[in-house]
């Protein structure tokens, strides 16, 4: 953990519950547990990935960040640009709207994402607007900025997003995003839509922009190897939890928590040589709305023991940056890749 | 029927050594002719596929990979048609005499013999290809029943050992339950236990793993493969994911733009491609190997509209190893460059 300054963003405790409802009377009969406790920081400039499976939370944990869910419990402390350290539970509805535009988002699908009605320039522009530049020369000149910066022609401002390809949408959008000139961007599933040899154009991008720009991306993925590519530190969720953060060459070289392990070997890899090597978890997540007791992987841990079925495992420092939530994670000797 | 015979040896005795092929696809060409232009979904694809081995498809959107499947079952949509080729299928378990699906009526009773029986499908999202109303031990009775000669508790029991052999746990309760009340990946192997219920000798898989977890994946993959080893299927995979092509296929096809760019052995388009697109594909993939925060190389500009395919090789405007004159100009053919080794490039030629 860096020790001058404060991170950009710290999450303590972050909780998010939906209830349950039922019947006529619309009463609550339980709650999905959907983000369960979640404690991480991210330091200027750097990228965290945020991985895990469908319904684990991660989505959840960077709307939260974002205020677009009003989470259930916890804190959220985000260093302004001014230099204050501020905890947005407490904003008033003005501040909250002023520290919005230090955090943006990049949505997964640029299909959807995109007004198809608005041009270019209205919609890299809106957020431009909708924070009082209200000279539209102005707005064009920085539109067209923007446009340059993510790859794309400023002749075609006056296009409709049909008229892109889905690489080309996910520019719009990350030039949407950068408009107000935001610190901290959330990008959730930024790759996920795109064709394979697109994939790669837009990762690049987000690099190089992180440089330029010196942006610190929270980075959501489902994919490992996208992750690999854009991260300096990753957290692996399950089921509403974070079960392992660490540097993302520690983490894949030497998982510590049987979760990352499985999750890693069961990516497929493109080398025919290497087939056969997997292993293969049994079961299927847990059910967020009614988790196992203990330690919510022990259903399907191959490791697991007694106490892992009855008692809760910490959130533990188990070396310099490195922490996880497993009882047997100084004992275990798990293989990652490389 | 000599229609066996009657087979131009042309491409499939290059690609592969084995004789027979259960599937044998020429030159196919499936176009939808829209008020925008004509689009050449499919245009000029042919392969072999031989029993008990995987051909994994893979390719971007647009490829045709998906038309392909389609037209070997008949079923493209209106208004896309077959306009050229020959769909070679061995009846009867892989025993009968070949048969030019193309020539037969894509509703006539033959084709729906075969459809679902002797060549069944699997897509990529379950839920959308279950009856949301009728529980899913029903729809497999529907498909065993609709195939073969036996009275409906038979059936069910059939069905109920379909499950129990794709992994599905208590399939006695299952098998009266909703697609919604299951989750993905059990959805999947439902769907798997009702595309195998008639012990087809080919199984088109389109994208089958593509919207489940990596976990849930694995599981799907390991059971693919055991069903093929105790069944002996031969199964067309596919995909746009080259780690599942990796782990799953024996050959494999690289399609771009409605062609077939090059098809060979597994271990060949991974260790020695040909196709400058095979190759900047390749290089382009994130790998879960790379060094942290590794550049990728990616591969200029993005698929081509359909509506302005390119002239002369379809892949020439991303190529790295363009030659103005040649590409621009002219379409080249898939000619053999090794054993079991195809390619479509000037390069070769």
């Amino acid at each position: 953990m860096s020790a001058s300054p404060a991170p950009l963003l710290r999450v303590a405790g972050l909780q998010k519950l939906f209830p349950i409802r039922k019947g006529f009377l619309k009463r609550t009969v339980g709650h999905v547990r959907a983000v369960d406790g979640v404690n991480f920081h991210i330091d200027e400039g750097e990228t965290l990935g945020l991985v895990g499976e469908s319904g684990c939370g991660k989505t959840t944990t960077a709307r939260c960040i974002l205020r677009a869910v009003e989470p259930t419990a916890g804190e959220i402390f985000m260093r302004v640009a001014a230099g204050s350290v501020v905890e947005m539970g407490r904003l008033r509805r003005g501040e909250l709207r002023a520290l919005r535009r230090e955090m943006q988002m990049i949505f997964q699908d640029p299909f959807t994402s995109l007004n198809p009605r608005m041009t270019l320039l209205d919609l890299v522009g809106e957020p431009l607007l909708v924070h009082g530049m209200r000279s539209r020369r102005q707005r064009e000149e920085r539109v067209a900025d923007l446009l340059r910066r993510v790859g794309l022609r400023p002749e075609y401002m006056r296009r409709f997003p049909h008229a892109f390809s889905g690489g080309e949408r996910q520019r719009i959008g990350i030039a949407r995003a950068l408009a107000l000139h935001p610190r901290l961007v959330v990008a959730d599933e930024p790759v996920s839509a795109l064709d394979v040899s697109v994939q790669a154009q837009i990762l690049n991008l987000l690099l190089d922009l992180q440089a330029d720009l010196k942006l610190t991306y929270l980075f959501v993925a489902h994919d490992l190897s996208v992750v690999r590519h854009i991260s300096n530190r990753v957290a692996v969720m399950y089921v509403g939890r974070i079960v392992e953060l660490a540097d993302t060459t520690a983490l894949f070289s030497a998982p510590k928590h049987p979760y990352t392990a499985a999750l890693l070997s069961a990516v497929p890899e493109p080398d025919p040589r290497l087939r056969g090597r997997r292993i293969i978890l049994q079961g299927e997540v847990a059910n967020p709305a009614a988790p196992p007791p203990g330690c919510y992987f022990h259903p399907r841990c191959p490791h697991a023991i007694d106490r892992c079925r009855t008692e809760t495992p910490a959130w533990q420092e188990i070396t310099p940056g490195r922490f996880v939530a497993c009882h047997r994670a100084q004992e275990l000797q798990l293989a990652g890749v490389e | 029927m000599d229609s066996a015979t009657r087979r131009t040896p042309t491409l499939g005795d290059a690609v592969t050594t084995t004789p027979e092929p259960l599937l044998s696809v020429r030159n196919l060409k499936t176009h939808f002719a829209q008020d925008e232009g004509l689009v050449r979904a499919v245009d000029g694809v042919s392969f072999d596929l031989h029993p008990g081995t995987t051909l994994g498809v893979v390719g971007e959107s647009g490829c045709g990979k998906s038309i392909t499947a389609r037209s070997i079952l008949r079923i493209v949509d209106r208004p896309g048609r077959i306009v050229e080729g020959e769909i070679w299928f061995k009846r009867d378990g892989g025993a009968g005499p070949a048969i030019d699906l193309t020539t037969l009526p894509a509703n006539g009773a033959e084709m729906r013999a075969i459809r679902g029986a002797e060549i069944a499908l699997i897509f990529q999202e379950p839920m959308s290809s279950f009856s949301p109303v009728h529980s899913i031990g029903n729809q497999i009775v529907e498909a065993i029943r609709l195939h073969q000669p036996v009275d409906a508790p038979q059936a069910r029991a059939q069905a109920i050992e379909m499950l129990r052999r794709v992994g599905v746990s208590t399939p006695e309760q299952r098998v009266d339950q909703l697609a919604h009340q299951l989750s993905g990946g059990l959805r999947q192997r439902a769907m798997i236990a009702m595309a195998l219920s008639c012990q087809p000798t080919l199984l088109i898989a389109d994208e089958p793993t593509t919207a489940l977890d990596v976990t849930t994946q694995t599981q799907i993959l390991e059971l693919m493969r055991q069903l093929q080893r105790e069944d002996g299927m031969a199964i067309m995979l596919i995909t746009h994911d080259l780690g599942v092509v990796a782990e799953m296929a024996t050959d494999v096809a690289v399609m771009y733009l409605g062609r077939v760019v090059e098809q060979a052995p597994v271990d060949a388009i991974f260790h020695a491609p040909r196709h400058p697109y095979t190759r900047a594909l390749l290089r382009s993939i994130p790998r879960i190997r790379a060094r942290a925060r590794e550049r990728l190389t990616p591969i200029a500009g993005s698929v081509p509209h359909p509506y302005d395919r390119p002239a002369g090789c379809p892949f020439h405007p991303r190529c790295a190893e363009f030659m103005a004159g040649r590409c621009d100009r002219q379409a080249p053919t898939l000619r053999p460059v090794a054993s079991g080794h195809a390619v479509s490039c000037f390069l070769y030629e």
